[in-house]
């Protein structure tokens, strides 16, 4: 697991978990992963965030949202994109993963299981639909970036699955 | 400072101008799949100009934003690569194109993780993750084209040997990769040669398709001498800001 150092000040947490994900919205930004830090100087609220992939148009989109939410909860904000250390799967916090599946996407396992998956027709990711492991990946790119396509042999279901990113 | 501007446009450019072939394909992909493949590394290959085009406005420091870096620039002064700006001609050459710039990319990515300039470094570690995927789905088409259907082999044979001789410049190096490697910055692309030709040699081999033997090979781009695709393509590209000079959305 790779694990780096998030700095939220306890104060902002309420506020940046009301704010989700533009694109798959039973996820808040926290439960992404894409904060990195929040910290208050001199009344100014500083929030670092971190895309998923970089070409993700959802953050301009989560900025502004940051920027609205932080000014109806007292504060001014600036929001700063960086890119190192670069996003991972693994920040997808367990109750994001829960969110994931209830939407009816199929969180990310881990980059080995990622590999047998994608490269040989393994079945280990979980129908989101019925919990069956008999899929198969009909596309390595979906809906969004991040996502990939498979679908359910057992109840036939098209379902996403969040591809793993380490 | 010139030296590691044009440092990043050389890199930038190259996924500039890929990106927009691959987007090109948005609704007139050969099946859903692959169309929404194709615009997904698209994406990606844009959102890491962006990263390299910012960076490279703080450098230029005069004023400049990342939209004329991309939009605003004459054919010349664009130092892509010949091999990306070759049109769609059919899935066959999207796919060919496609896969010998992904090994490359991939390669250098590799080596450009490790320079000392720490935004350089940090690009790289995002974009190759995302690179990773498309290098895959690159080599899986070849495979699968390559050793298809008698068609579908002639097709990608034809693509690979007419794109092959675009491979070489790939590892040729500029007056500002000289500069930036001996600095440490930069990536020595001469180095990078062995690798690609034998990880290329040995997806082909396994799509069952033969090794061009090409001896002679095509230059120019990372000089800003274009083919004459490239023309075309950024009319395409930059029309909007030279119709609305300034526009915004």
């Amino acid at each position: 697991m790779t694990t780096t150092e998030q700095h939220i000040n306890p104060k902002l947490v309420k506020v940046l978990e009301s704010i989700s994900d533009p694109e798959i919205p039973v996820l808040s930004i926290m439960d992404m992963g894409v904060v990195r830090s929040a910290v208050i100087e001199n009344d100014i609220v500083k929030i670092e965030i971190t895309p998923t992939y970089s070409g993700c148009p959802a953050m301009d989109v989560i900025g502004d949202d940051i920027k609205r939410a932080m000014q109806k909860a007292g504060y001014t904000a600036e929001v700063d994109l960086i890119l190192h250390p670069a996003w991972t799967t693994d920040w997808i916090t367990q109750r994001g993963r829960k969110a994931l599946e209830d939407y009816g996407i199929a969180a990310p396992l881990d980059e080995e299981a990622d590999k047998s998956v994608l490269l040989e027709g393994k079945q280990l990711v979980k129908c989101p639909q019925c919990g069956s492991t008999n899929t198969k990946m009909i596309s390595q790119f979906g809906s969004t970036a991040c996502k990939a396509q498979f679908q359910c042999n057992d109840c036939q279901e098209p379902f996403d699955y969040f591809k793993c990113l380490k | 400072m010139k030296n590691l501007y044009n440092y990043i446009l050389g890199i930038a450019d190259n996924s500039l101008i890929l990106g927009q072939r691959l987007g090109e394909l948005c609704g007139h992909g050969p099946s859903l799949e692959t169309d929404i493949a194709c615009t997904n590394m698209s994406l990606d290959l844009l959102g890491q100009v962006r990263s390299y085009y910012q960076y490279a406005a703080k450098i230029a420091g005069d004023g400049r934003t990342e939209d004329d870096i991309a939009m605003l620039r004459k054919e010349r002064e664009y130092f892509n690569v010949l091999l990306v700006e070759q049109p769609n001609t059919d899935f066959g050459y999207t796919m060919a194109r496609q896969f010998l710039f992904d090994v490359y990319h991939f390669l250098m990515l590799t080596e450009l993780e490790k320079s000392t300039d720490l935004n350089l470094s940090a690009i790289a570690k995002k974009s190759i993750k995302e690179v990773s995927y498309h290098k895959r789905f690159s080599s899986d088409w070849i495979k699968r084209l390559g050793d298809g259907t008698e068609e579908s082999h002639s097709r990608i044979q034809t693509a690979i040997s007419d794109l092959w001789t675009y491979t070489d410049e790939l590892f040729h190096q500029t007056e500002a990769d000289k500069a930036m490697v001996a600095e440490g910055v930069g990536v020595d692309v001469t180095k990078l040669k062995d690798a690609y030709y034998e990880e290329v040699n040995a997806v082909l081999e396994e799509a069952t398709l033969s090794v061009p033997e090409s001896k002679y090979f095509q230059k120019g781009g990372k000089q800003g001498i274009h083919t004459e695709h490239m023309g075309y393509l950024l009319a395409d590209l930059q029309y909007m800001q030279r119709t609305y000079p300034n526009m915004e959305w």
